[in-house]
């Protein structure tokens, strides 16, 4: 049973506990550019989620065959070669959605987070374990995105997946958007707001003074 | 341990990698073709379909409504008439200039628009009302901006010279600046412009400072986007002119949509 509990913790670690933007301050990059609109932030989130979890779990796979000297290499082929699978999928099935993300699609494989769990966790971990790791901190990668791309679009647009939440004063209604949360730099405010209400709630992450 | 460290294991593991890998993508990209081809379609017929002011009418039905209301034609450059001579298709609505640009197409002699190619045969789309008669011309033209090739669809009335709308779809200007060739604001100033004068010379023109009031040839230029701006006028000059749709919008011009 201790297994089952393993795999629970690897999954849910990375959630709050262990949060791969909040604590551990990867994959920022992505987090900042693609959470104007909450559309864009979940299929992103989906996106990466997808590939962390395959590209650990088929790391995982072949990693007592990998020689240790290219391993780096091999671990960003697998991995390059699932990103270039998801982006031919979703500009098959979500045409729109992928013109919109472009190019961030191409860089999830210089994501921190993929990069970073194939080396430190799929190297040593079985397949199942790998994979079910993979996709916790994909869903830690996801939440944040969710939480920072609603608050984003409701503040800076007024709706929420397209849909008008708070009417606009340009539509007759009484909400004046907020033009600042609309730029992609405006995330370092949000994340960093969530930063300080998730070290807040949870003491243990802030980090000792130097 | 050591084993797997050697060399002819490290050569093996790294091709056995690589052939797995481009197998799935290379199976991915194929597999997936169709879907994607049909995108672009889609994605092209919405843009000409924005051009033509009928996007809201179309509302999700884009197919349906592009092929009750727009005649696609294809236009030859260098003979000056419409042909069923072009590449890769037989459907002129399937038609893609910009691919068979490759194999049917010249240097412009001079580049001032930055072509780099430019195809012979080129797309044109009658859109027409229920009653079928032409009520904007949908003509596909690109130039380059300041960083890259800025693809557009220019809607023109049918008396050949008064614009109805650019619509620009595809660029890669900087967001805020010369991306601002998307703005509704920037693009509700094209509606009535007129391209030629009296003469039927090339006579729009996009004005750094603000346009004059009532100039029907001039158009504001995007504030601190000089050179996306002038890519615009640049892209419209080298279209309208004898090499590109020029002698096509005087046929226009002359009447030639009301006797066949």
């Amino acid at each position: 049973m201790a297994d089952m509990k393993e795999i629970k913790s690897a999954l849910t670690g990375p959630i709050l506990n262990n949060n791969p933007i909040a604590l551990q301050i990867l994959g920022i990059c992505s987090a900042l550019a693609v959470t104007t609109k909450l559309e864009t932030a979940l299929v992103m989130s989906l996106a990466l989620t997808s590939v962390t979890a395959f590209s650990n779990l088929l790391i995982s796979i072949i990693r007592n065959a990998i020689p240790s000297s290219v391993r780096i290499i091999v671990q960003m082929t697998i991995i390059a070669s699932l990103v270039i699978i998801v982006d031919q999928v979703l500009q098959a099935f979500a045409y729109s959605v992928a013109k919109e993300l472009s190019v961030f699609i191409g860089l999830i494989i210089t994501n921190c987070i993929v990069m970073g769990r194939a080396e430190a966790f799929a190297m040593k971990s079985p397949p199942m374990l790998s994979f079910v790791d993979g996709i916790g901190n994909g869903l830690g990668y996801s939440f944040v995105l969710i939480v920072v791309g609603i608050i984003k679009e409701l503040f800076g647009f007024g709706t929420l997946l397209g849909f008008e939440i708070l009417p606009l004063v340009q539509n007759g209604g009484w909400y004046q958007a907020n033009g600042l949360l609309v730029l992609p730099f405006s995330s370092f405010f949000v994340i960093g707001l969530f930063i300080w209400g998730l070290r807040t709630y949870k003491k243990d992450q802030v980090e000792p003074k130097e | 341990m050591s084993s797997k460290e050697s060399f002819g294991k490290t050569i093996g593991v790294v091709v056995a990698v690589c052939l797995a890998c481009s197998i799935v993508v290379a199976g991915a990209a194929i597999g997936l073709r169709p879907e994607k081809e049909a995108n672009a379609l889609l994605d092209r017929q919405t843009n000409i379909l924005e051009a033509a002011g009928l996007l809201e009418k179309a509302g999700k039905d884009i197919p349906a409504t592009f092929s009750k209301y727009v005649e696609s034609k294809v236009w030859d450059l260098q003979n000056n008439q419409f042909t069923d001579d072009f590449i890769g298709t037989n459907d002129p609505a399937l038609y893609d200039q910009y691919k068979s640009v490759r194999k049917d197409g010249i240097r412009p002699a001079d580049d001032f628009a930055k072509l780099i190619r430019r195809p012979n045969k080129v797309s044109v789309y009658y859109v027409k009302d229920e009653a079928g008669k032409v009520q904007s011309i949908v003509l596909p033209i690109n130039g380059s901006g300041l960083w890259n090739m800025m693809y557009a669809f220019i809607a023109v009335s049918p008396d050949g010279n008064t614009v109805q709308k650019l619509v620009y779809y595809d660029h890669k200007e900087t967001p805020g600046l010369g991306g601002e060739v998307q703005n509704p604001k920037w693009k509700a100033l094209w509606p009535g412009k007129k391209l030629f004068d009296d003469k039927g010379d090339v006579a729009i023109k996009i004005v750094k400072g603000g346009a004059k009031a009532g100039d029907e040839h001039a158009v504001d230029a995007l504030s601190g986007a000089t050179l996306t701006s002038q890519g615009v006028e640049k892209t419209l000059q080298y279209w309208l002119s004898n090499d590109g749709f020029g002698p096509f919008l005087t046929k226009v011009r002359n009447g030639s949509l009301n006797n066949g």
